[in-house]
């Protein structure tokens, strides 16, 4: 570490005060410059959705005129009337939430059920299930797709929304995250609940989901998020605009007119605009479930 | 209790088995895939993407993390913009970064041409570029995630530590260097795997914006399994090639895994 000879001159404190005089300057001006810093990266990441939004509200001559500019010259809402009757949006945006939704609500309860079960039941095979979940972990789910289309197809549920949610019921990563938080949580209370004479799944449902719900709640956007966002595999299930999710019938519809920008950037914001939401909603326990299930 | 367990069991079961090589694959497809041009080109890809923009995003996100664990102006609004792309699809906001990367009216486009970086053909459409753009906005939308659990990493090193490193006379360099980067290790370890796990996969940006063009510049392995399973048909093959994907996967897991190991640190 470091050499204690070199200590007098590097300590602040004991500098006379003129030079700390100075520093306090130095200081003041580190401060201004990382604080123009960070809004300089905020603007940066924020643009591309800063100009959907603001595209969404601009005249398509606007939108295709020369030179390009953020802020609008004329105002409309136009778009955000087309987009109802051009593509089935309706359609798109019930798809989207039944899809997400009934994801993430099924795999929440899944998850949590088998996490508690890895975590605090003991069973022959648990390290065999364990060491299973792990592996699904590493898996890129690309690998599954072909397959898993067949068989979704071979059932007759391939292009379906009950095919599309299926196979999303439950998740390694949800697993894995839960257990390490359940096998955070005191037994104390687990035990004098089970002295008391309460069924296991009482104990789950009454003293161990209660206490959890931080962790469910992060776990419960990264599945809303995730499957409200996925492209790839609802772009595989859908057979046309009708029965695809957001992503992937933004996507198709960027193929078939690539012209219509406005309508697209119209479509593109109110899409996004739930997940933001939710996520501006639990933020604070979002980033507390992050830090405090110790993912490390 | 027994039967949800054995519900989730049996489900991941069905993922697993569902992938049974002999099933689905003969080994036609393998000796096909050695001698493709296709996959040969799909793999490299894979590679520089992952390559470059793993640790990018890494540096990138630790950089973020310790600028944003300080106390500076609007803070909150910050680590909010950073982190937001990642709440967002990238399916959708691809269809923006594709209009904002546009030759004619494209603003990005437009303020790159006003710097005097031209680009005559349009980033999207250019071979050398095309790369390049689908990289930038991989970066964009994964960097606030892993910024977050870096600062939930910073977050957890004790404040004593860093006391003691400057009363013993340890500068900014020297704290960061010998108290924050090993503590950190646990998180860079996990980071960089998950990083090189999601570039290997990269696909929605690169279906939205270049559908793995111009002239397959950007056609990474999922794109290619796409494109062969679901628009060519041939599903034997695809998955063919997505095993090719996993073997990828695992074996940068394993070697990661095998480097940090060594260099785990404990507190």
């Amino acid at each position: 570490m470091a050499d204690t000879l070199l200590r007098p001159a590097a300590v602040d404190d004991e500098a006379p005060s003129p030079v700390r005089h100075d520093v306090r300057r130095l200081d003041r001006l580190w401060r201004v410059l990382t604080g123009v810093c960070g809004l300089v990266i905020a603007a940066a990441m924020l643009l591309p959705i800063i100009w959907m939004v603001l595209t969404a509200f601009k005249p398509e001559s606007d939108i295709v005129a020369f030179p390009p500019t953020l802020w609008p010259r004329a105002l409309t809402l136009e778009h955000v009337g087309d987009i109802w009757s051009q593509i089935p949006f309706a359609r798109l945006y019930g798809n989207t939430i039944v899809f997400a939704g009934a994801v993430t609500v099924f795999s929440l309860l899944f998850d949590a059920m088998a996490a508690y079960a890895l975590a605090r039941l003991d069973f022959r095979g648990k390290n065999v299930v364990f060491v299973l979940v792990l592996v699904l972990l590493m898996l890129p789910y690309q690998v599954t797709l072909i397959p898993l289309y067949d068989t979704l197809a071979a059932v007759g549920l391939a292009g379906t929304l009950p095919g599309m949610i299926v196979p999303r019921l439950t998740n390694a990563f949800g697993i894995f995250f839960l257990r390490q938080f359940f096998l955070s949580l005191p037994r104390d209370l687990e035990e004098a609940a089970r002295i008391d004479g309460a069924s296991e799944l009482r104990i789950f449902a009454q003293v161990i989901v209660p206490l959890a719900k931080p962790a469910l709640l992060t776990l419960g956007l990264f599945h809303f998020q995730y499957n409200w966002n996925d492209l790839l595999w609802p772009l595989i299930m859908a057979n046309d605009l009708e029965s695809a999710t957001l992503p992937a019938g933004l996507a198709m519809f960027m193929g078939q007119h690539v012209v219509e920008y406005g309508l697209l950037m119209a479509g593109s914001v109110l899409a996004l605009l739930p997940v933001v939401v939710f996520f501006l909603l639990i933020q604070r326990s979002f980033v507390a479930g992050i830090a405090t299930t110790g993912m490390k | 209790m027994l039967w949800p367990m054995v519900q989730s069991a049996y489900l991941s079961f069905m993922d697993y088995n569902r992938i049974q090589p002999a099933q689905w694959v003969g080994l036609d497809n393998y000796r096909e895939l050695l001698t493709d041009p296709a996959v040969g080109n799909a793999l490299r890809n894979t590679l520089v993407y992952a390559v470059v923009v793993t640790p990018v995003t890494v540096g990138l996100a630790l950089a973020l993390a310790l600028l944003l664990n300080r106390a500076i102006f609007a803070r909150g609004l910050v680590r909010t913009a950073v982190f937001l792309p990642f709440i967002v699809s990238l399916g959708i906001v691809a269809i923006a970064w594709a209009f904002l990367l546009d030759p004619n009216i494209g603003l990005i486009s437009h303020w790159l041409d006003g710097l005097g970086i031209v680009s005559t053909q349009g980033w999207l459409s250019d071979p050398q570029l095309a790369m390049p753009a689908v990289m930038v906005v991989g970066i964009w939308k994964t960097v606030g995630f892993y910024m977050v659990m870096y600062l939930a990493g910073l977050q957890s090193i004790p404040t004593e530590l860093y006391e003691a490193a400057s009363l013993d006379g340890a500068g900014p360099w020297t704290r960061f260097r010998n108290v924050t980067w090993p503590l950190l290790s646990n998180q860079t370890m996990l980071i960089s795997i998950m990083a090189a796990i999601a570039t290997l996969q990269a696909f929605d940006q690169i279906y939205v914006m270049t559908h793995g063009g111009p002239y397959f510049r950007t056609e990474t392995l999922v794109m290619l399994v796409y494109r062969v399973g679901f628009e060519d048909l041939r599903l034997g093959y695809g998955s063919a090639i997505s095993w090719v994907l996993l073997l990828g996967v695992f074996v940068l897991s394993m070697l990661q895994w095998g480097y940090f190991r060594k260099r785990a640190v404990t507190y």
